[in-house]
């Protein structure tokens, strides 16, 4: 690994070098009968060039933390509470001009399908060129330049001819390479990934993660890269965050967390999936239950209702962060009565 | 595209002949005998064949559309039996009149109808798409022909602003562009646009709904536009199918304005049509369905054809 591991709990989330600060995030979805606690207070600190992965299943609140980070959920009917600085912005404080301004040129956005994330009116070189006329005032000409420039930067073969496509035109790996020059196209210093190859062919998925990563290392980027695939997390990430139910449950290098799992949410997501050396004609392991209703959750510990380690202190609260190793942390009750 | 614009009028070739034909048999379809309503009550059995055969109503089916299409296609669409004139130019000119008017009244429809589309599609379920949808429910619902009563009570009979009916000063038939012809276009044609604004303000509102609901409006944002960056992007999301529900309405005005033109006494193909039917004048009748007819066929090719220069994604080819 390339980066350094620093603890990145309560305790260290003053450090000077963070490129990206979250603290205490939470975000409620309103309009419902009862607002739903989507992110129930997530800490996190990047530094410039880190990789994170945020890994979790379907609603464990990783898309809602990236998109908080852009401030892209619809204003009306969220509330986001907590500290979120990147770069020097506090991202919760800026205006609308200054939001555009800090969207796309700071911080950019891959998304999931994107077959759905292009517009299909427009050609593609013109929407990258838009994005670059809006954020540097430079001339159609130039915009369309860097477009071609970035084109041939995520390998896209005849770059030249493929700006006057449009996205049906194009394959899916092809697509979300387009989708990655868009996002690269003002030189942001974050990129947020949100499931970007689970739209795509197993095949192209693994071209995709390693033109990321390359363009991660080349290019000095933060990356948050939001998976629910263990494989691609450790794949992409220096480091890994669990959630689930909303909560960060485990943080750690991808290494520690994968090899020696601390939280029994993360040691029951490892058991149940299929390596080389799985047993043949074994029924994999499965987690019984389901996720909490975020609407209303369980008292204590979000995974206590499925967990099968349960001791009476898991019901009194949301359990605290513990460190288990330097840079590996988790919220577990059991890890402090061991400590 | 001219590839495209040449083979779908192609296609258009043959609908226009089953058209023709639908037209030519609709009509024969009809009970009463057209030749009654010209010939003396008296008129011997002798006298009624010869008109019979001056009329051509002597031959045998498929011969009389086989002529009468020879004769539509060399721009002779016959001759009205009510007045001698012929069909071609009385149907022309009522043509003419019904376009200005239903031109008009899509304009207006499609301007109010976009406005309220749009706001409502962007305050979706508050209170604005409440109000916005109110106008458009009650566009596509209310009576056109009671709304013209009211709009005539009001605005001539009480207020004395505009005229009741007629296309022109002195019963003018022929409509020019000129203040005061806009004064006599303007109640029928805001009692016309009603339709067209509901059904394009609904229309929109759905679109834009489910445009500003799709991930590449998101993305949009991400890059960094403004709204009004990501409005634009939105309009031309919209336009193709706005522009096509536009297009269709344009026809259908043109040929369902009968009520309108009747309380407002234009001279249009609804009113021709009225003539037409009560005075079983079957040349006249065919005439101006035909035209009709034709009109939504080129309408619908003039839609496909815009559409698809707008919207990459329909195929070309």
């Amino acid at each position: 690994m390339n980066a350094p591991l620093r603890p990145s709990d309560a305790a260290t989330a003053g450090i000077s070098d963070a490129l990206i600060e979250v603290r205490d995030l939470t975000v409620d979805f309103l309009g419902g009968r009862k607002p739903v606690r989507a992110v129930g207070g997530v800490d996190f600190t990047i530094r410039a060039g880190e990789a994170l992965a945020l890994l979790g299943e379907s609603g464990s609140g990783k898309s809602v933390t990236l998109r908080a980070l852009m401030r892209l959920l619809p204003e009306s009917r969220t509330r986001i509470g907590g500290h979120l600085r990147v770069d020097g912005h506090d991202v919760l404080a800026l205006k609308p001009r200054a939001l555009s301004a800090y969207r796309g040129g700071t911080v950019a956005m891959i998304f999931q399908d994107p077959g759905l994330a292009l517009d299909p009116v427009y050609r593609i070189g013109d929407q990258i060129a838009e994005a670059v006329i809006r954020h540097e005032g430079v001339s159609r000409a130039a915009g369309r330049a860097r477009a071609l420039e970035l084109f041939e930067r995520v390998h896209i073969p005849s770059p030249a001819r493929r700006l006057d496509a449009y996205p049906h035109e194009l394959s899916g790996g092809m697509r979300q390479r387009a989708m990655i020059a868009l996002a690269l196209a003002c030189r942001p210093k974050v990129l947020l990934a949100d499931e970007p190859t689970t739209a795509l062919d197993a095949t192209v998925q693994i071209q995709i993660l390693l033109l990321l990563r390359e363009l991660q290392r080349d290019l000095g980027l933060a990356v948050i890269f939001v998976t629910h695939d263990v494989g691609v997390a450790v794949q992409v990430a220096d480091r890994v965050a669990v959630m689930y139910g909303g909560h960060l449950v485990e943080v750690g290098a991808s290494g520690e967390v994968i090899g020696s799992p601390a939280h029994p949410y993360t040691q029951g997501l490892l058991a149940s999936r299929i390596t080389p050396d799985s047993p043949r004609g074994v029924r994999l392991p499965t987690i019984p239950g389901s996720p909490p209703d975020l609407a209303d959750p369980p008292p204590g510990c979000p995974f206590e209702p499925r967990c099968g380690l349960v001791v009476p202190d898991c019901r009194s609260g949301l359990p605290a962060r513990v460190a288990v190793a330097p840079g590996h942390a988790a919220r577990c009750v059991r890890l402090g009565a061991a400590a | 595209m001219i590839l495209f614009i040449l083979k779908r009028i192609g296609y258009a070739a043959p609908v226009a002949l089953g058209v023709s034909l639908v037209c030519f048999l609709l009509v024969h379809l009809a009970p009463g005998d057209p030749l009654s309503a010209i010939l003396p009550v008296d008129a011997t059995a002798e006298m009624q064949a010869q008109m019979r055969s001056a009329y051509g109503f002597d031959k045998p089916l498929p011969v009389q559309y086989g002529l009468w299409l020879w004769k539509i296609l060399h721009g002779d669409l016959g001759t009205s039996i009510a007045t001698g004139r012929p069909v071609l130019s009385e149907v022309g000119r009522a043509v003419g009149n019904s376009l200005i008017l239903a031109s008009m009244a899509t304009l207006i429809g499609f301007t109010f109808g976009t406005f309220f589309g749009f706001v409502a599609g962007y305050a979706r379920d508050s209170w604005l798409d409440r109000v916005a949808s109110a106008i458009a429910v009650f566009g596509v619902s209310v009576p056109h022909y009671w709304l013209g009563i009211v709009l005539v009570i009001v605005f001539s009979a009480t207020l004395g602003w505009l005229p009741p009916t007629g296309a022109g000063p002195q019963g003018s038939g022929n409509w020019v562009p000129d203040i005061e012809h806009l004064r006599y276009i303007l109640l029928p044609a805001i009692t016309m646009s009603v339709i067209p604004m509901g059904v394009i303000s609904r229309t929109v509102r759905a679109l834009v709904g489910d445009i500003l609901h799709q991930d590449f409006v998101q993305a949009l944002r991400a890059k960094g536009l403004s709204e009004f960056g990501v409005f634009r992007h939105v309009v031309k999301n919209a336009a193709p199918t706005a522009i096509a529900i536009m297009g269709l309405q344009l026809g259908y005005l043109l040929g369902g304005s009968i009520l309108i033109e009747t309380v407002f006494a234009w001279p249009g193909t609804g009113f021709l049509l009225n003539a037409a039917i009560f005075q079983r004048d079957l040349p006249l009748l065919q005439g101006t369905i035909l035209v009709l007819a034709m009109f939504f066929v080129s309408l619908n090719l003039l839609v496909d054809v815009v559409q698809t220069a707008l919207d990459p994604r329909i195929e070309r080819a």
